[in-house]
């Protein structure tokens, strides 16, 4: 074809067509983005919530469920003249509390603008009624159905939890979890997340770009129904729960029960703890419970690291019995303490010297462990302290002390038993010896353990020498446990070592041997228990009491373990809540001769 | 230059022989094809009847009926004859009009140019097309005009100029650039293709000034001046004197031009175009993200033409259409509602149609004996193609947002109005040679 000018612009008009139809290729047949695109731009999904699950304690006790409450809520821009004094009737609220808030939207009426604001919160369901039945002649105010968590038992907020709000950051790293979801933050609600949460289920529909829905998508072939969540079963006895915290009101600490035979946790007590009652609308309370001293979002439960005290003596003396380098007979002096280098002492109080493990187990006698560690760290075995320490590091952490316990308990933390490698450190290859680190005979220097490693120990010593792992939830229809909590967790020591150990623990509560026991006062008649106290130092204020112990004797039902910060002897106020727990537990009721306990702990507050 | 050949003709000289009836299917074609998509676009899930009234789609086939009429007028009323006669007062009118917008018109998102009659409502810078056309064929058609003579060069560069600058007053610069369109028809009529070049290279430069470091810009335009001189060299000993001095005074003037580009892009880009445009052509460059704001049209019209795939979603299934994402999706960007619901096939036959149309109407501008009909046929084609280029290329984001209607697609009596008079007027002056000759 000549390719005069004319040819030449219908080439130039070819061109451009084909330019065109290129481009439109692209974005209509090979590129796939757009399809994407557009479903996401004209799709909505109406999502509908499942109840959350119930939570019930270890005997049926409902602890959580489900509240239909009723909100009203108003649109200040759609609102019209009304009968200020109809509305105040169908919501039974004054007629000037009306007022005021109309006269506050008129005020802020540009700020506010279309937004839709609550009203009244919480109004009891036959003013609901009331309201729905007339709500025509108010237009602009809406009743507003929402389900929120009750609690019909007061298990103590930090063990149960709280939900709230997805945020931002917790979509970002959880996919799944969209604008609106809410989601366990803590205790068991954080726990069982998965369980209790169930499945969203949502109705499609179309919507145009201003956002107003159309019509059902694919006439609702596309929707998926909502499917509850599972009921979780756990293993807390709620009325221990609640006794545990009853004790320890207006003292800062802790108790941990455990069933020794399972690891299930029977309580869980931290203190000051957040009441049931803020537990379903923490958000309106945040601000309060953060600013309160005692931190009661602080779950010491799991989360505190203590020195143990004298309650870690115990496993001191295991481990030495292990190790060969102690015998049941090993006979040590004692004159007010352990003395060593330059006239410096570890100091005791008054008791029978020289005397056996047994004694110094239940006269809980300080000189006597500092020879059992010195005997452990100088073993002969090792070419260097920094050896043997790390043998023992080892014998520590099969007590689960050091690291964590690996509980389904959220927010576990291990506490600390320090390595060798932190005292080379500290003092440099070589140049640290027993004396260096004397105090962790007696629990106390760089160990840290939570109150639930410290009932656990309380459950090895029960079980002689093995653990469960510690759990919150229990086998029930719908929710199978991880069987690593059926699993036996045996420490390192053989289990005769620990009838030696029990039996000084026995000889604390009970008398009997050559020398006084400590823990007198936890002596149950008709109970065997078995106790240790502990006085652990605290560099903050006063000493912190400790108390361990286990019942029956043979074939214990219930381990606990109690921590009250800043109380002074374990003796006097760990003691009574541990005892007093397992006289609860184990009888159902306080016998009137130790009734004084829990009068003389029930009016004590330290804060 | 005329092309006299052309085929033998019948002695019937009746309305099937002398009518252009290809021309006049495709018209209808497309008209209906605007409609039906018009429909679709305001459809939604509670249907009305393509009938209803107060609908754009009952408005558009009113808009259709009364174009139908003035297309008989213009074919069978009027003489042909008279376009030519009225060419230089209708074209004065219309420009007194696109002045006289600027004063009394009420302000429609920032552009001064419609009137305001009642319930009537017309765009001058609509009817500037055609006058504008008709003189540009008047002048041109003189036997003793010749665009080497620089007179008349600038006497056609007067009448394409004035009413281009007069839109671009009216803040419509999306109208005003299809004026640039009428090079075209200049460059049949003999405009050396050198304009075109350099039109092309300015394009070209400030793009590539405005997403590239200036020394980028500056390079290509060295290249492209020194491949211009060596061609120009090489031919020394075959051309004239004459020849050779204007060719290097070219390359000169094209170097001076390129360089005058480059140095004031910046300037332009940030002080002379308003804060909208810069925006639509920095989105459509990548230089800036903007998915809400200008970016948003741009966006949805590709999600809804890309989500079309091959065949489509089917007549009145579209999603993104029917459900109002896009946005004036009647009337600029109807292209959308093509492609989301006929898909890429029916793109293609929507372009091969215009394509067609504009072919058919070249071919019969070169065959007409007509210096008037031809030039005007050029005129008519250039319209369409800019039209067609631009809006179509907006909607896929391949041009910035521009607002200007789909020829016979959008929706509107204005632009329906004005291509429907545009074309017919050509087919009356073809069937007026083919009735006589």
């Amino acid at each position: 074809m000549e390719m005069n000018r004319k040819n030449r612009l219908v080439a130039g008009l070819l061109v451009v067509a084909g330019i065109l139809l290129i481009r439109l290729f692209w974005i209509q047949v090979v590129d796939d983005k757009y399809k994407r695109d557009a479903s996401n731009n004209s799709l909505v999904y109406n999502y509908i919530y499942p109840p959350r699950g119930v939570i019930y304690d270890r005997n049926g006790e409902i602890l959580v469920d489900n509240e239909v409450c009723y909100d009203i809520v108003v649109t200040p821009r759609d609102v019209t003249p009304f009968d200020t004094l109809a509305l105040s009737g169908a919501l039974g609220v004054e007629a000037d509390f009306i007022r005021e808030r109309m006269a506050y939207y008129r005020q802020y009426r540009t700020r506010i603008g279309y937004q839709t604001l609550p009203f009244l919160k919480h109004i009891p369901q036959e003013n609901y009624i009331r309201f729905a039945e007339e709500a025509y002649r108010f237009p602009g105010f809406k009743a507003e159905v929402r389900i929120v968590r009750q609690y019909p038992f007061n298990a103590g907020g930090n063990l149960l939890g709280y939900i709230s709000e997805v945020d931002a950051d917790y979509i970002k790293e959880h996919p799944g979890y969209r604008p609106g979801d809410y989601v366990g933050k803590t205790g068991l609600e954080a726990a069982m997340e998965e369980q209790l949460r169930g499945v969203k289920g949502y109705h499609i529909f179309l919507r145009d770009s201003r956002n107003r829905v159309q019509s059902p998508y694919m006439d609702g072939e596309e929707d998926k129904e909502a499917e509850p969540g599972s009921d979780v079963v756990s293993t807390i006895d709620a009325r221990l729960q609640q006794y545990g915290q009853r004790l320890m009101e207006g003292k800062v600490g802790s108790v941990v029960a455990i069933e020794p035979s399972t690891g299930e946790i029977l309580t869980m007590v931290s203190s000051p703890g957040i009441d049931v009652d803020v537990l379903s609308d923490i958000g309106r309370h945040y601000d309060e419970i953060s600013k309160n001293p005692h931190k009661p979002m602080f779950n010491r439960t799991v989360m505190a690291s203590y020195p143990p005290g004298s309650v870690f003596k115990l496993v001191n003396g295991l481990i030495g019995l292990q190790e060969g380098t102690l015998t049941p007979s090993s006979s040590y002096p004692c004159n007010h303490g352990f003395p060593y280098g330059n006239n410096r002492r570890l100091g005791c109080h008054n008791h029978a010297s020289p005397l056996d493990l047994l004694s110094a187990i239940a006269t809980s006698c300080n000189g006597y462990f500092c020879y059992v560690l010195r005997n452990i760290l100088e073993n002969k075995k090792y070419q260097t302290t920094a050896e043997a320490f790390d043998q023992w590091r080892e014998y520590v952490l099969s007590f689960g002390f050091g690291r964590k316990l690996g509980s389904d308990f959220p927010s576990e933390l291990g506490g600390n038993i320090p390595t060798s490698d932190y005292y080379n450190r500290m003092y440099g290859e070589g140049r640290w010896r027993f004396q260096t680190i004397l105090s962790l005979s007696i629990g106390q220097g760089e160990i840290g353990a939570t109150p639930l490693q410290i009932a656990n120990l309380a459950a090895i010593m029960a079980n002689r020498g093995y653990y469960y792992i510690p759990h919150i939830v229990k086998d029930s229809e719908g929710v199978e446990i991880d069987p690593k909590y059926k699993e036996r967790q045996y420490t390192l020591v053989d289990t005769s070592h620990f009838h030696t150990a029990v039996k000084g623990m026995y000889m604390a509560v009970n008398g009997g041997g050559s020398a006084g026991g400590t823990a007198f006062s936890a002596r149950i008649p008709g109970l065997d228990v078995c106790g240790k106290t502990g006085t652990a130092q605290n560099p903050h204020g006063k000493d912190n009491s400790v108390f361990i112990c286990f019942a029956p004797k043979d074939d214990p039902k219930i381990a606990v373990a109690a921590y009250v910060e800043n109380a002074g002897f374990g003796a006097t106020w760990a003691l009574p809540v541990a005892s007093l727990m397992l006289e609860k537990y184990l009888k159902g009721e306080i016998s009137p001769e130790r009734q004084y306990l829990e009068d003389r702990l029930m009016k004590t507050r330290f804060f | 230059m005329r092309n006299a050949g052309g085929m033998p003709r019948s002695l019937d000289r009746g309305l099937g022989k002398t009518v252009d009836w290809w021309l006049v299917g495709c018209y209808l074609l497309l008209v209906l094809i605007g409609w039906l998509n018009i429909y679709a676009s305001i459809h939604s899930t509670e249907p009305s009847s393509i009938f209803d009234w107060t609908a754009r789609s009952g408005k558009q086939a009113i808009w259709i009926a009364t174009a139908l009429l003035l297309d008989i007028l213009i074919l069978f009323v009027i003489h042909p004859r008279l376009w030519e006669v009225i060419a230089p007062y209708a074209y004065i009118v219309v420009f007194f009009l696109l002045v006289l917008v600027i004063f009394v018109s009420k302000d429609v998102k920032g552009s001064h140019s419609w009137f305001e009659l009642g319930p009537v409502k017309f765009q001058p810078a609509e009817i500037s097309k055609i006058t504008t056309s008709l003189v540009l064929a008047s002048v041109m058609s003189k036997s003793q005009f010749h665009l080497s003579k620089r007179t008349h060069l600038l006497m056609v560069a007067g009448i394409i100029g004035l009413p281009m600058l007069a839109i671009l007053a009216e803040s419509e610069a999306g109208s005003a650039l299809v004026y640039v369109g009428f090079i075209f028809v200049l460059y049949r009529e003999g405009l050396s293709g050198w304009w075109l070049f350099l039109l092309g290279m300015v394009i070209v430069l400030f793009i590539l000034t405005l997403v590239a470091p200036w020394w980028v810009a500056g390079s290509v335009l060295l290249l492209v001046c020194v491949i211009y001189l060596w061609r120009v060299l090489r031919g020394f000993r075959h051309e004239e004197r004459m020849l050779r001095r204007r060719q290097i005074f070219r390359t000169l003037l094209t170097f001076a031009a390129g360089a005058l580009v480059i140095l004031a892009t910046g300037f332009i880009f940030n002080n002379v175009l308003q804060d909208h445009q810069r925006k639509r052509i920095e989105v459509l460059l990548g230089l800036k993200e903007d998915p809400a704001g200008v970016g948003y049209n741009v966006r949805q019209s590709m999600i809804a033409i890309g989500s079309g795939g091959l065949t489509g979603k089917g007549f009145l299934q579209g999603t993104q259409t029917t459900y109002g994402f896009v946005p004036e999706q009647s009337t600029d960007f109807i292209f959308c509602t093509v492609g989301e619901e006929w898909g890429f096939l029916g793109c293609f036959a929507v372009i091969a149609l215009y394509v067609f149309l504009i072919w058919r109407i070249l071919n019969d501008a070169e065959r007409s004996r007509e210096a008037f009909t031809r030039v005007y046929g050029y005129c008519l084609a250039a319209c369409l193609f800019m039209h067609l280029f631009i809006n179509i290329g907006m909607t896929i984001g391949l041009m910035p947002v521009i607002g200007i209607p789909l020829p016979l697609l959008s929706y509107g009596g204005s632009s329906l109005w004005a291509f429907s008079v545009m074309l017919f007027i050509f087919i009356a002056l073809d069937r007026q040679e083919k009735k006589y000759f």
